[in-house]
């Protein structure tokens, strides 16, 4: 059995039952493949349209666990309560890499095959068509008349003397400007014109393949050299680029710290505008603006605008406005009534009315550490069961209602510990609603004591933070280029017909109406679509009236 | 930002109504089509067959030849009087009054739904797809617009009770299940990127969802062809207002194409736009996944048509597959799963 490139034969012709009996065959002998021909074999079958088909479609279903699970390299704290809740569940899924899908094992096999196999597949077809472009159109056809589009005119008042040749290179010049490629046959049996057209069907279609994999080139490399990272900016406050100031960083596996470009970034003010004329929609945010002043070295500071959708762009390096929240500015005093911490306080927001969690870890207090967790609310209010909850986003009534601690924060070991949690084990409640001290619950600018001397908390004021993104990918531009690429590719290889035409002169013989023959002639033409070609018999049409319109005179016998 | 006119919102939501009850009414006038040609075939096709029997009679031909008046490609069979392989408009067809009354009213329909669309953007002061609400009405006046625009030059009347019949569905899921007063956007959604993405991303969805209807039909025409070839009854006479699975299948392919790089586009322009908003251009967000398991679905179906056993039914699936995809991205995918694209308004 042959197996050509692109064959879609079963497998069933495969060299594991070279010695078996063929379904529905009888015994036949086929030649052992050597280890050579075996990998000739493989190849044959990994670029075969089949399996570029099975494996797209394998791509596809292999993606959609991608959305059925969390994802570590989209929501990692979903995939942690994950575990957490389903812990026999989630383990399984962990070890089939589930939470993992865009760089399993598996789904990286399949794309990459599927890459392969695309390779296999575009380049031979590459180099087909470049001895296509260097080919004369295919010979004319024996009979047009098989054709599903053709046609003949009778030309019978051209002068005598014009010679089949004029007719041919007359003929060949209108199909050139229609866009075919043409060669003129004088010499056939019947002289004749072959033409082709379509050529860049071909081209787009490679074009777009060839970019698809310089998308995926382009996508590894920005991986690799490119590097993420986020960091929290209060207002008043500079963000530098080096690894020491960011709050998380994720780097390529080709980053190196000198890669960092030197640039700065200080939070100014930042602003909100909130919709208070919609009774549907009062209170939804409508702006959020970070005015920001950015500095490079060797130029002066700039005062810019960060916006949502509007990234600050400095070198090679873009900076984007994620998130915001409230920084209260708090003011703690220990037991021996000096500050042990003053500034503020960034607390993470719980909904839309920015109800925001807030921890605040005083390691330097004296004789005990402090410790302070709970919920700041703009526009304090309280629930039908008596919680705290926040009216509305704008700090209209700001309020901090905390509990409080002491004892031993944990710090001391240097062990690194998340800023937003506090862990009290080896706390001491002070302050809490289940207790006699009941919670703290402070205003804006008042000051409130701890129970039993153990200092005091001060609720200075408000400020607001940006939550900012820094984002350095290498290979932005270039998948930009090629995807541009492969959508103009594609549309040319979807929508350029390529079509055969092939135009022949017969000498009107008996067939002439009027007997006299000063050179009536038959013109014949045939046209054929190479594929999908809906218009083919539009273009038949218009190239009759064009030759109509060339050799004037003649007369219609046929459509 | 211009303010939010709350009273022509109201209109808005007044015409939206107006229109899903016009709709209705066009999708009852192509049902009723459907089931009264059914009955005109019949009954044409009996006159045929009496006129065929009393002519064997007179020869005096014993061979009884039922069957071949039911084949698909039978010369004396009135499909070619209803539909043709192209689609174009033939004579007897216009003889579906029903079919006209139906095609009369959805455009009407759809001007009240143009004005809905249309006052509902004034209102809001920016384009009308901003949340789940407005992508379904605006989705549903693009599937209308596209169908009776197709209309004028092809006879896809056939497809009316689908079609309409969805776009009614849109409409009243719209207004029941998702009624959004007008509203100022989110500035994650101030972005020139809405108009263009989602734009090209609902026509093309509207694209796909014909080409949906068509591959639907052309499993069951291919199935009732095959049945009929071996001999056996025509059980969905109603088929033979319907063109042949093949040049169904034809002309859902050529839509196919020009809505995959539509779409295709779509997933670009939402890189860009992902890119200048979160920061990256792909991160596997659920609604990029989906997105991406359509264009990969579709891109399928194009190899499909490539390869050798792969045409025909097979394909048609690959298409009906790809569009559940689309419905389940828009759906369930908007509704239940939580991801970056949450923020639409549900």
């Amino acid at each position: 059995m042959a197996l050509t490139r692109n064959t879609d034969q079963p497998s069933s012709s495969g060299p594991g039952k070279g010695k078996g009996r063929k379904p529905g065959g009888g015994d036949v002998a086929v030649p052992a493949l050597g280890p050579l021909g075996m990998l000739r074999w493989a190849w044959t079958q990994l670029t075969s349209m089949r399996t570029a088909l099975f494996l797209l479609l394998l791509l596809a279903v292999a993606t959609v666990p991608g959305s059925l699970f969390p994802q570590r390299s989209v929501n990692p704290t979903e995939v942690t309560a994950y575990l957490d809740n389903k812990p026999v569940l989630g383990q399984w899924l962990d070890a089939f890499q589930l939470f993992d899908v865009f760089s399993s094992v598996w789904f990286s096999a399949i794309y990459l095959l599927l890459f392969i196999s695309l390779i296999g597949c575009v380049f031979p077809r590459a180099k087909k068509h470049l001895q296509a472009l260097r080919t004369p159109p295919p010979r004319t056809p024996a009979r047009l008349s098989r054709l599903p589009e053709n046609g003949t005119l009778e030309v019978s008042e051209l002068p005598a003397d014009l010679p089949d040749s004029q007719i041919l290179s007359r003929s060949a010049a209108l199909l050139k400007k229609r866009g075919y490629r043409v060669e003129q046959r004088p010499d056939g049996q019947v002289p004749s014109v072959g033409a082709e057209r379509g050529y860049i069907r071909e081209v787009g279609n490679l074009i777009f393949h060839f970019s698809l994999i310089g998308v995926l080139a382009a996508v590894a490399i920005g991986g690799v050299f490119g590097y993420t990272g986020q960091r929290i900016v209060v207002e008043g406050e500079s963000f530098v680029n080096t690894l020491v100031s960011y709050d998380s960083f994720t780097p390529g596996t080709g980053f190196k710290e000198g890669s960092l470009s030197p640039f700065s970034v200080t939070l100014d003010k930042f602003d909100v505008t909130y919709d208070r004329e919609s009774t549907t929609h009062f209170g939804q945010p409508i702006d959020f603006h970070a005015r920001v002043t950015t500095s490079e070295p060797g130029s002066e500071p700039e005062k810019q605008d960060l916006r949502v959708n509007h990234p600050l762009r400095i070198g090679g390096t873009a900076v984007y406005l994620v998130g915001n929240g409230y920084a209260p500015e708090i003011t703690v005093r220990d037991g021996h009534g000096d500050v042990s911490y003053s500034g503020p306080v960034v607390a993470v927001p719980q909904d839309d009315v920015f109800t925001s969690l807030l921890v605040l870890k005083v390691p330097d207090a004296q004789p005990d550490q402090l410790g302070f967790v709970g919920l700041f609310l703009p526009t304090a209010g309280v629930n039908s069961s008596g919680v705290g909850i926040s009216l509305d986003p704008s700090p209209v009534l700001p309020q901090l209602q905390l509990n409080s601690y002491y004892g031993d924060l944990g710090l001391d070991a240097g062990d690194p510990q998340n800023v937003f949690v506090l862990d009290t084990d080896k706390l001491t409640e002070l302050n809490s609603r289940n207790l006699d001290s009941g919670g703290l619950v402070v205003n804006a600018g008042q000051t409130v004591k701890l129970p039993q001397d153990k200092g005091s908390i001060t609720f200075d004021g408000i400020k607001r933070y940006a939550a900012l993104d820094i984002h350095h990918d290498p290979g932005k531009l270039p998948v930009a280029i090629f995807a541009a690429l492969a959508l103009l590719g594609l549309a040319v290889s979807l929508f350029t017909p390529r079509r055969r035409a092939w135009i022949k002169v017969h000498p009107a013989g008996q067939g002439a109406r009027d007997g006299d023959d000063h050179g009536g002639r038959i013109i014949e033409y045939g046209v054929l679509a190479r594929g999908e070609d809906p218009r083919v018999r539009q273009e038949a049409r218009e190239l009759r009236t064009l030759l109509e319109g060339e050799f004037t005179g003649t007369s219609r016998t046929e459509v | 930002m211009p303010t939010i006119n709350e009273q022509l919102g109201a209109y808005s939501d007044l015409f939206m109504l107006l229109a899903a009850m016009a709709y209705a009414i066009a999708f009852i006038s192509f049902a009723w089509d459907l089931a009264k040609s059914n009955q005109t075939i019949r009954e044409l096709e009996s006159g045929l067959l009496a006129e065929e029997a009393k002519q064997l009679a007179t020869v005096g031909a014993a061979t009884t030849t039922e069957n071949r008046y039911r084949g698909p490609h039978a010369p004396a069979a009135d499909d070619g009087l209803l539909v043709n392989e192209s689609m174009n408009y033939v004579r007897k067809a216009g003889k579906r009054t029903a079919a006209r009354v139906g095609v009369s009213v959805a455009w009407i329909a759809a001007a009240i739904h143009v004005f809905a669309v249309v006052s509902r953007a004034i209102a809001a002061g920016r384009v009308p797809w901003g949340n789940m609400y407005e992508f379904l009405t605006t989705g549903a006046l693009v599937v209308a617009l596209v169908f009776l625009v197709v209309l004028l030059k092809k006879d896809l009347r056939f497809m009316g009770t689908f079609v309409i019949g969805l776009v009614t569905l849109m409409l009243c899921a719209a207004t029941m299940g998702f009624p959004t007063p007008v509203a100022h956007l989110v500035p994650a959604l101030q972005s020139p990127w809405l108009i263009i993405h989602v734009s090209i991303a609902v026509l093309a969805s509207s694209l796909f969802t014909i080409t949906f209807a068509l591959s639907v039909l052309q499993l069951f025409q291919a199935d009732r062809q095959a049945k009929l070839a071996a001999g056996k009854p025509d059980r969905l006479a109603f088929l033979r207002m319907v063109p042949s699975a093949a040049a169904l299948e034809n002309f859902a392919y050529r839509i196919n194409a020009v809505a995959f790089v539509m779409w295709t586009f779509t997933l670009m322009a939402g890189a860009v736009w992902a890119e200048a908003a979160w920061g990256r251009y792909w991160g596997w967000d659920t609604k990029e996944v989906w997105t991406f398991v359509i264009w990969v679905v579709f891109a399928g179906y194009l190899h499909a048509r490539a390869t050798r056993g792969w045409t025909g039914t097979r394909s048609a699936w690959l298409s009906i597959i790809g569009y559940l995809c689309i419905v389940f991205n828009f759906t369930v995918v908007n509704i239940y799963f939580n991801g970056l694209h949450s923020y639409a308004g549900v």
